[in-house]
């Protein structure tokens, strides 16, 4: 087949400026073939290289005792004692799931589940945080059925349990919607696998599903903005297989058992390249491919499209030779593709053959070690002029104002459409809190949580960033969780305009700052920029994924209030409205700085909390829509009424952070006041849970009437059947 | 007494099932779907949920037609005790072991929720501890758990008492809210529910317990 000629216009079409194709000149010491060009371009974009958030992400607090493996594997790795381990990450499919919701949020569940199981760990759980347009836009209920169904058909057919997430809608994400992905799995800490390859001649093995020409581009165009020509970009988007990745998983794992593994990865952006990259890269050795011994799925495909195609479902692994005829068997069990694609090699280079043609010899290290890194122009966003005058509103009008708004409503109609309970493991379903998993076989359980308020983030990325893994943290402590360590999946616009360089700063330091004030290191992460459309950016979503470890399941904290609790608030109350859900949700505006998070104060709550959580028989922290909002979705999960004693607004609906809803009997009440005046923790009893009516003050609605809206408002305010 | 359970590929409640019989005092065994024969001495037969092979074609279709549906059609044509969950329940009808179909939800969205459920029989030897009429809770978690039946089927099923479960709030439009059906010789159950998932007040529920104790019971008498 003819290869096109390299022009300048090829080199533009695959994302590459004109000094990094000098960059590329440079190294290869000649013009690249159309093969090396494309190569080039997958592994130097935003996407596989970081190249404007790398020097950022380096400041991040990554470390502490219980981390056994940081960011740059395909997942991070966190000690949960008795020689056990939980391996997560969090991932954004948003480009793909724009232009096909189903496919491009199926395969986004997919890459993640394969990260984890990549490492040796078997995946007990995924969440997903999703970011729409306004719920009137036209193309918004679409995305939402499509995404909702994606995630479920893949991670249901998967076998693994979707035990949190997020749903938000702004007319910001009208244009890009973001669809984050987490999955955590368990292994044995002393099994944990690696992507660097070792030892020279060793047979580099493909294996899953064949490979087709889907998904051709797809890391360069995750890598743009959208303009008009997005429709014409589907045929980018994979399609996914869960059948064939729960196959691919149970033959992995038993590859794995028998010994026969040196260095494993996944496949997921720009494929066969960034997967051979990587394990050549990260063990010193070069890779010789052989293109005429991938299995595919059709026939006639260029070594360009062979090496960049992102089918889902592969894997390439190097093999310990004397294993082979065991491996073989293993993945004929499962009827996957079993190949020997190459080999290892001692020199620098990373050769590509198909036939008797060398289509690609370029130098191995150079393609991920000298990949550009920006020290990208930014400007510190102007702090948020102080909040003017609130309108006056009655307190039950304000409640119903976010309970009617999908964004805050009962999101059941998403869930419920995601199995939570595959492996009948799940100890919390979504809905109350994080999600709280038990390790099979053990008294101990995780807690998954996945948190952030963009309204926040775009008036005050600093504080904001803090507040997303405050608020993380916090959730995981109200389910009776130790935080353990984060994860980081930073969604923002095009890096190349400084305003927004200045959004993602600022935001990681904010990051940076809350994990290292509460030991709650960030092990893996994922950066997904250009996320605009003409030129119009999404609110900085910087989502944090939290992991905390619940020892002892008896130690777990109840998400239901018992009738006659006492509702207790922990922490402090001084009633900030500024970017509040309800100046959003019932006025319409995004005014004032955020609320400022005092990262000594969440420690000394968090703590006190977990020690005393023997006194609660419930507990959820205090975040978006305030007190009142926590205290009427506890009550009404538990099926209970509630009477709150304040009546001012600000107190009511305030988003003060470091702050706990409680629920708990009188003698509790008591002890823990005392308790709390001791360690210096602000304590106040705002009501109590019970009776079939919700009272603010001295207004009062039936329960039945509220928790209707709650229940109905997500599928009305989008449209969809009930 | 002892209980199998089989794997299909796209099968995942069989670790689930395997653990739920262990836990009633069954010794489990595990059959593979390209096996001719099932472990030696099985007592009961457990089909899992799960997407097997992928459920690309009808729910349970091929599963139904794998070489170890052959061994489990003679294990209950012998009289042998079968138990079908979710897809097992769709492998069931398919396999032609209990009659009628499982369509796709009428809401034709995936669906997982607890649900209220009646005992509608207490004259098998899975609902023997339970008396007609008692309410319990179950998880779902299908997309296509329909149940439909020509309507002599339907009338046949109401006759002979073989209607195991009901719902109480119909969560995917099954005809006449049934939610478990049982074989003529009442051995054969399959269900849309999972009893697998509520075994232990940690998982947010025991009721369904109560069929491995019954099931396990019935070998004890034996």
């Amino acid at each position: 087949m003819q290869e096109p000629e390299i022009t300048e216009a090829l080199v533009a079409a695959h994302g590459l400026k004109p000094d990094e194709y000098a960059r590329i000149l440079r190294i290869v010491g000649r013009t690249p073939s159309f093969t090396e060009l494309g190569i080039f371009s997958a592994m130097w974009n935003e996407h596989c290289s970081y190249k404007s958030s790398r020097r950022w992400l380096r400041t991040l607090h990554t470390t502490g005792p219980q981390v056994i493996q940081g960011p740059g594997e395909n997942a991070g790795v966190v000690d949960i004692g008795d020689g056990l381990a939980v391996v997560f990450k969090m991932e954004s499919h948003n480009h793909p799931s724009y232009i096909e919701p189903y496919q491009g949020a199926a395969t986004g569940v997919g890459g993640i589940l394969r990260d984890v199981f990549t490492m040796g760990a078997r995946p007990v759980a995924a969440m997903n945080a999703l970011s729409f347009g306004a719920p009137d836009h036209p193309r918004t209920a679409h995305l939402v059925r499509g995404v909702v169904a994606g995630i479920g058909g893949y991670g249901n057919a998967f076998g693994v349990p979707t035990v949190g997430g997020e749903v938000r809608f702004h007319p910001a994400y009208n244009g890009n919607c973001l669809v984050n992905a987490f999955a955590a799995g368990i292994a044995r800490a002393d099994s944990i696998f690696y992507s660097a390859a070792s030892g020279v001649g060793m047979p580099v093995v493909y294996l899953g599903a064949r490979t087709g020409r889907d998904g051709v581009g797809g890391a360069t165009m995750a890598s743009a903005g959208f303009g008009a020509d997005t429709e014409e970009k589907r045929p980018t988007v994979q399609v996914g297989d869960p059948f064939t990745e729960k196959r691919l998983l149970e033959a992995c794992l038993e590859l794995m058992a028998s010994g026969a593994v040196i260095s494993i990865q996944d496949m997921g952006a720009a494929g066969l390249t960034c997967s051979a990259v990587e394990m050549g890269d990260k063990g010193g050795l070069g890779v010789r491919l052989e293109l005429d011994r991938v299995p595919v799925r059709e026939a006639g495909m260029s070594a360009y499209e062979l090496m960049l195609s992102e089918s889902q479902e592969r894997m390439l692994m190097v093999l310990r030779p004397e294993k082979e005829a065991e491996a073989r068997a293993i993945f004929a069990r499962w009827d996957l593709d079993f190949a020997v694609v190459g080999q290892t090699i001692a020199e620098d280079r990373f050769v590509v053959l198909q036939g008797n043609a060398v289509k690609a010899d370029l130098p191995l290290r150079a393609l991920s070690g000298e990949a550009p890194e920006y020290d990208r122009p930014w400007v510190a966003p102007a702090a948020p002029p102080p909040l003017g005058p609130v309108p006056a509103i009655a307190p039950l009008d304000a409640l119903r104002a976010l309970l009617a708004s999908p964004g805050h409503a009962c999101r059941a109609w998403v869930w419920e459409q995601y199995d939570s309970q595959v492996g009948a493991d799940t100890l919390r379903t979504p809905g109350l809190g994080a999600g709280i998993v038990r390790v099979h076989g053990t008294r101990k359980a995780l807690a998954f949580t996945s948190d952030v308020t963009p309204r926040y983030v775009a008036a005050d990325p600093f504080e904001g960033g803090k507040q997303a893994v405050a608020e993380a943290w916090r959730n995981l402590v109200a389910a009776g969780a130790t935080p353990l360590a984060a994860t980081d999946n930073l969604n923002f616009g095009n890096p190349e305009k400084p305003e927004i360089m200045g959004q993602l700063v600022r935001a990681i330091q904010g990051i940076g700052a809350a994990c290292r004030a509460l030991d709650f290191p960030v092990v893996s992460g994922n950066v997904s920029l250009y996320n605009e459309t003409e030129g119009r950016a999404i609110l900085p979503t910087p989502t944090i994924g939290g992991v905390g470890l619940i020892d002892d399941i008896a130690g777990a904290i109840g998400a239901l209030p018992r009738e006659g609790d006492y509702a207790v608030v922990l922490g402090p109350t001084q009633g900030h409205l500024g970017q509040s859900a309800l100046l959003w949700e019932a006025f319409g505006r995004a005014e004032g700085p955020p609320p400022p998070v005092d990262l000594a104060a969440e420690r000394r709550n968090g703590a006190f909390l977990l020690a005393h959580r023997h006194l609660m028989s419930a507990a959820t922290d205090l975040s978006d829509g305030g007190l009142a909002l926590a205290a009427f979705e506890m009550a009404a999960a538990a099926g209970l009424g509630v009477a709150l004693e304040a009546e001012d607004i600000a107190a009511l609906f305030g988003e003060d952070q470091a702050r706990y809803l409680v629920a708990c009997g009188f003698d509790e009440a008591e002890a823990l006041a005392a308790a709390a005046a001791a360690a210096g923790v602000p304590l106040a009893v705002a009501g109590r849970f019970g009776g079939d009516a919700v009272r603010i003050g001295a207004a009062t609605a039936p329960l039945a009437e509220l928790a209707t809206l709650w229940r109905t408002s997500f599928s009305r305010a989008l449209g969809l059947p009930d | 007494m002892r209980a199998a359970v089989l794997t299909f590929p796209g099968s995942n409640c069989d670790r689930d099932l395997a653990v739920a019989f262990a836990a009633h005092g069954f010794a489990v065994s595990r059959a593979w779907h390209k096996d001719t024969a099932l472990p030696e001495g099985v007592d009961v037969v457990g089909i899992p949920g799960g997407y097997s092979f992928g459920d690309y074609l009808r729910c349970g279709a091929i599963a139904a037609r794998a070489p170890v549906m052959a061994a489990v059609a003679a294990h209950a044509a012998r009289g042998g005790h079968v138990i079908g969950i979710c897809n097992g329940f769709q492998v069931l009808t398919e396999a032609g072991l209990l009659p009628g179909v499982l369509m796709r939800n009428a809401g034709l969205r995936f669906v997982c929720r607890r649900v209220a459920l009646e005992v509608a029989t207490a004259g098998s030897p899975f609902t023997a501890l339970w008396q007609a009429g008692d309410a319990i809770v179950l998880p779902v978690a299908h997309h296509d758990g329909n149940y439909a039946a020509d309507a002599a089927t339907l009338e046949r099923l109401e006759g002979e008492d073989r209607i195991a479960f009901r719902y109480r709030d119909n969560p995917n439009g099954a005809a006449r809210d049934i939610a478990g059906i049982l074989s003529a010789n009442r051995r054969v159950l399959g269900m849309m529910p999972h009893p697998e998932r509520a075994i232990e007040a940690a998982q947010g529920g025991t009721d369904g317990s109560a069929l491995f104790r019954a099931l396990a019971g019935a070998f004890a008498v034996a």
